[in-house]
């Protein structure tokens, strides 16, 4: 019943945080707001028993990427946004609740499809009734002996976008 | 352990830790006057009771009795949160970290730690990573150039010197195949030829140790890498706008960062709580604490022992310093440690 709960809880901050993410005018609230999402996806893994999944989004996606977005906007100094003329009504009114609908009707077939209905809020993560997922043990065997060209070729991947990033921006000489 | 004994040890315990880590740091305020003072050839602070001893709880009367300003431009909200993120990321740490041993109360059994956590290790980086904000906040929402560059710098100098902390701890997890803190401690207990202790310091992590000190010095913003608030540049950096308990705040954060770091420092490569134990109960089961304390004490000595000694760095070594020195050498430690480990 307590996880239930608590997961109602995290559940309400982290859409609180979505929706915060778009209503607010000025970049460095709406940065926050999106911590607040990544925080509370943090506790909804713990809740699923991914403890280690939990700690590196927060590490990585608050505590580094984020860092990194707050940095730029104080650095540009970004102002409040405006707002364009031509916006349409029916995709003001209709669009979020519309999109929310779309992407769990998605969701629910696919994961009807895959045969992921067996996760549980509070108890280990689960996968085709055997495999405990989320543990950092589990997550290393995944990594480094049944997926471990597509995790390398994925590290030469980001590589090659930063090397990509440095040469755009330097200045021509 | 029924649920309701749980949860009454567990505020127990965190008032109690709570309360042991202010008093830290208020006094380590007091030893570092103390301690640079007698560098400097002065006396420090004497007037407020025996040797000053009281001095710390003048301080705090004295910030508590300023007037508090906001300045006009700022950001209100933001400069309002900055402080409360700075100082509650620093206080939470202390919430997965070990000071002893389990010890029996009663009919109690339960160990000197808030919250025995598997991820510890890494609960404290991702709260470390988040006290970012703190910094980073109070540099933007004050609306002044001085903190404003406060802020960025802190920003670029705890991210990037993050990478070199983190790497540099991976040799120890190694050695243990642990993230647990409690696990970490255990795994160093022993001693080769009766006297020399089984510490991760000397079993090859040599090198990881002096990284995680030099990484860890520029995380909590302590000379030699003090540039976000160098004052003959950046008056007083981020907190230049901050007055009253909200600077106090800011100087709590730092003050408890340091004894996380020691801590933290003494648990990985020093054993923790190890070393010799005797006498009667009561002193047995407290001699751990003892051992460890002492320990955070030698470490908080020499953070204050190198402000006395080491002038500042200029930014761009600072940068060059923790990308093209740091770094590698974190790297080539976590190569050797895994072939060490690999051809045992």
């Amino acid at each position: 019943m307590l996880p239930l709960i608590l997961f109602f809880i995290f559940a309400a901050l982290c859409v609180g945080g979505a929706i915060n993410l778009l209503v607010q005018k000025h970049p460095i609230n709406s940065a926050l707001s999106l911590i607040v999402v990544m925080g509370s996806l943090a506790l909804i893994y713990l809740l699923l028993g991914a403890e280690f999944v939990a700690a590196v989004q927060v590490i990585v996606y608050a505590g580094a990427v984020m860092v990194l977005f707050v940095f730029v906007i104080m650095l540009l100094n970004a102002g409040v946004e405006e707002r364009t003329e031509h916006a349409s009504r029916v995709a003001m009114v209709l669009g979020v609740p519309g999109l929310i609908i779309g992407l769990s009707l998605a969701v629910w077939v696919v994961s009807h499809l895959a045969g992921l209905d067996c996760i549980a809020i509070g108890g280990p993560m689960v996968m085709n009734g055997s495999d405990v997922f989320g543990n950092p043990q589990a997550i290393g065997h995944l990594l480094f002996r049944n997926f471990l060209l597509p995790f390398e070729v994925t590290s030469i991947l980001i590589l090659i976008a930063i090397m990509g990033a440095v040469v755009l921006a330097r200045r021509e000489e | 352990m029924g649920i309701g004994t749980y949860i009454l040890v567990s505020l127990v315990k965190i008032a109690i830790a709570l309360a042991i880590l202010l008093t830290a740091v208020a006094y380590t305020t007091l030893l570092e006057r103390k301690v640079v003072g007698h560098i400097q050839n002065r006396w420090g602070p004497s007037r407020v009771g025996p040797f000053g001893i009281w001095q710390p709880l003048a301080d705090g009367l004295k910030f508590i009795f300023k007037e508090d300003i906001t300045p006009p431009f700022a950001n209100k909200p933001l400069y309002m949160l900055a402080p409360i993120i700075a100082l509650t990321t620093a206080l939470t740490s202390i919430a997965v970290i070990p000071i002893g041993p389990w010890i029996r109360v009663g009919s109690i059994n339960t160990p000197l730690q808030i919250a025995d956590v598997n991820i510890g290790l890494l609960i404290i980086l991702g709260v470390t990573s988040v006290g970012v904000y703190g910094v980073a906040l109070a540099g933007w929402s004050s609306n002044s150039k001085y903190s404003m560059l406060g802020g960025l710098r802190a920003s670029a100098q705890m991210v990037s010197y993050e990478i070199a902390l983190g790497l540099s701890l991976i040799g120890v997890l190694i050695y243990t195949g642990s993230f647990s803190l409690r696990d970490i401690v255990d795994s160093q207990a022993g001693t080769w030829l009766g006297f020399i202790p089984k510490w991760n310091l000397f079993r090859g992590q040599f090198v990881a140790f002096f990284i995680y000190i030099m990484a860890a010095y520029a995380e909590t913003n302590r000379i030699p890498f003090d540039l976000p608030e160098a004052e003959t540049e950046l008056v007083a950096g981020y907190h230049t706008e901050y007055s009253s308990m909200k600077f106090a705040m800011f100087f709590m954060a730092e003050y408890a960062n340091m004894v996380t770091v020691a801590c933290l420092a003494s648990i990985l490569f020093l054993g923790g709580w190890s070393g010799p134990v005797f006498g009667p109960p009561i002193v047995q089961s407290l001699l751990p604490v003892f051992w460890f304390a002492l320990r955070v004490f030698a470490f908080m000595f020499i953070y204050i022992w190198v402000r006395g000694t080491l002038p500042r760095f200029r930014y761009d070594q600072l940068m060059a310093f923790g990308w093209k020195f740091l770094l590698p050498l974190a790297i080539a430690n976590i190569v050797v440690t895994s072939l060490v480990v690999a051809l045992k």
